[in-house]
């Protein structure tokens, strides 16, 4: 705590200081963690790295006795399960989009999707069923593309599309459901409408300077290994971050709320929908296994249901949080609802024809 | 929290980070959270961040050698310049603005300026919690919170003829309870759960059903009378023979069917090398 703390003082004041570059003849990564106050230098993150990990090992038998309450060992049972359910997915996916940012010349994209915006993107909602993984891998893979030159709305198409009509997922859906055949159809169908429609609305009311995408552009002079080996380096470093931060969100709820509330929730259509959107949200379930869930919440009804499969691939904590991070967090506050609201509207309408 | 993250430390986050998924998944430590099929991608994965640690840290040092090899050879220019004006002084001073961006070896070449956000850091909570504290399988307390998620069997093929007939704490309970045990009559059969106690005592041996991680994991209960031990620890692995009793109760979180085994012996047992059911998977 106390070096945390000693830490953010040091940033803190480092900010207030004019810039001032270091000698040139600064050695690298200086390893003093108190700088004599006339050369401002910052606590460097190895040396806090390692004095964060010896502390941990030493004060080991403390934590693990915190940790021994039942509550707390579900939560970190759960939060380690869905950071390393979703870790190799997110390693994926990162991978992907660092080859599609170093070795895929933008040209190809111009040239694969439609010019005309409004058809580019059905045409990349579509493609999203090429990507056969969970929404960890949709989002680095979204945001080379958008860095690649694809228009936004395209993009955002695909982002919102590949985790819920891939083939994978649309089997685990078939598995999970195999008295209604027809949750499979309706899925696809309401899924690839929301991404669409979503798109469209980007295309007519999303504006470039919500989209904060950080700078990431391969640099000239290197090789293209190196480009790509940083790429993968920073995406996994950046969504990972916040995975971390949708995990621990996901495995307090699952800790600590009650299932009671659900069957009250139940009795009510309009509020089972309501309840079974938001539930996805939060519990940021993987895509390939919220089928699962959703076949078993057998007290609410189909619609209800389907509520939760469309909703979840597009919309939970988890990927709020990794949207944020690699969008920015303007986009992400004003995407996130309206996605949100577009995913319930689709689900009601399709589940109202289909099922 | 703490400063930005550099790459040296990202390249140890990292490190760390693929050794502990490699850990994990070549022990049975990635049992208790995710299903046995994700092994290959987790060690896949586990040896890409380790590559990629690997790589960051070359690149970096590569990055730092040249730098320097840069500036040197920028200040042996700089000096034959000098040498040049002071030699013909009317000549134009051309490169007045190279030096400055070449400077600290953290933020050298252009775009390199952005270390990691903090949020970085967060990335060390999963590998802590996966090497350190290691959390057990969810239990009891995940079990009795979570109503039965029983779903009706597609068939009831014929059990084997071996007696006592091992069977899955799922399985018996889909059969006990959408096939009224008629596969099961005069068989003595075999379950292996753990022991969860509801609020008002009643024990219950459960398995943990998994699709994909622990974070969809949901209990099948079954519930226990006839010759019970007289002390029951919730958490603690039992192998129990049994006979079918038509006995059904509803789960008091959401109403599920859970029925009843009518116990004949109950021995502890270590837990199981999966503690999950995963007969969903197939």
């Amino acid at each position: 705590m106390a070096i945390t703390r000693a830490a953010s003082h040091e940033e803190g004041a480092r900010r207030d200081r004019p810039q001032v570059p270091p000698a040139p003849s600064a050695p690298p990564a200086p390893s003093a963690p108190l700088a004599p106050p006339d050369e401002p230098r910052r606590l460097t993150s190895p040396l806090v790295l390692t004095m964060l990990l010896l502390l941990m090992v030493l004060l080991q038998s403390p934590i693990r006795r915190a940790l021994s309450a039942p509550v707390m060992q579900s939560w970190t049972t759960v939060f380690v399960a869905v950071v390393v359910q979703a870790l190799p997915f997110l390693v994926l996916g990162v991978l992907l989009s660092a080859a599609i940012a170093v070795y895929v010349p933008p040209s190809f994209f111009a040239r694969a999707l439609p010019s005309r915006p409004g058809l580019a993107v059905p045409v990349a909602g579509v493609a999203g069923a090429l990507l056969p993984g969970c929404e960890c891998a949709s989002v680095p893979v979204a945001g080379a593309l958008v860095r690649r030159g694809v228009t936004p709305a395209a993009a955002l198409a695909f982002l919102l599309s590949a985790p819920a009509i891939n083939p994978i997922v649309l089997t685990a859906t078939a598995v999970a459901f195999p008295r209604n055949p027809e949750m499979v159809l309706a899925r696809f169908v309401a899924s690839l409408l929301v991404a669409c429609a979503m798109g469209w609305l980007w295309q007519r009311l999303g504006r470039t300077d919500w989209l904060r995408l950080p700078a990431h552009a391969p640099h000239e002079g290197e090789t293209k290994g190196a480009a790509f080996w940083d790429s993968v380096r920073h995406d996994v470093m950046h969504a990972g971050g916040f995975l971390v931060l949708g995990a621990m969100a996901a495995a307090t709820l699952k800790a600590v709320a009650p299932e009671s509330w659900l069957r009250t929730a139940a009795e009510n259509p309009a509020v089972a929908v309501l309840t079974l959107a938001v539930l996805a949200v939060v519990l940021s379930i993987c895509s390939e296994a919220d089928a699962f869930v959703a076949a078993s919440l057998t007290q609410f009804s189909l619609t209800a249901r389907l509520a939760f499969l469309v909703v979840g691939p597009m919309i939970d904590l988890k990927l709020f949080a990794m949207q944020a991070g690699t969008f920015g967090r303007g986009f992400a506050l004003r995407f996130a609802p309206a996605t949100f609201a577009l995913a319930i509207v689709s689900a009601v309408l399709t589940g109202w024809v289909l099922l | 929290m703490g400063p930005a993250v550099n790459r040296q430390s990202q390249a140890a986050v990292l490190f760390l980070l693929g050794a502990a998924l490699l850990h994990a998944g070549t022990t049975d430590l990635y049992l208790r959270y995710v299903k046995a099929g994700l092994r290959p991608l987790l060690l896949a994965s586990g040896a890409i961040l380790i590559v990629t640690a690997l790589a960051t840290a070359w690149y970096e040092h590569r990055r730092t050698k040249t730098k320097r090899e840069q500036e040197q050879q920028e200040q042996q220019e700089r000096e034959q310049q000098q040498e040049l004006q002071t030699a013909d002084a009317g000549a134009p001073a051309a490169p007045e603005h190279t030096a400055p961006e070449h400077t600290a070896p953290e933020h050298t070449a252009p775009g390199h300026a952005h270390p990691e956000p903090r949020v970085s850091w967060l990335l060390i909570l999963p590998l802590l919690a996966l090497i350190l504290v290691a959390p057990p399988a969810l239990g009891s307390y995940s079990a009795t919170r979570t109503g039965t998620a029983l779903q009706e069997p597609l068939a009831y093929p014929a059990p084997p003829a071996t007696d006592p007939l091992p069977l899955s704490v799922v399985d018996y309970a889909g059969r006990a309870v959408y096939d009224h045990g008629r596969t099961l009559a005069g068989r003595e059969v075999r379950l292996t759960g753990f022991v969860a106690l509801d609020h008002d005592g009643t024990p219950y041996l459960v398995r943990m059903a998994l699709n994909c991680c622990a974070a969809d994991a949901q209990p099948v209960k079954v519930g226990l009378t006839g010759d019970i031990p007289p002390v029951l620890q919730p958490d603690t692995w039992l192998t129990i023979t049994g006979t079918y009793t038509p006995r059904t109760v509803h789960d008091p979180v959401n109403d599920g069917p859970i029925p009843f085994i009518e116990v004949t012996t109950a021995t502890p047992t270590t837990t199981p090398r999966d503690p999950y059911d995963e007969s969903w998977n197939n």
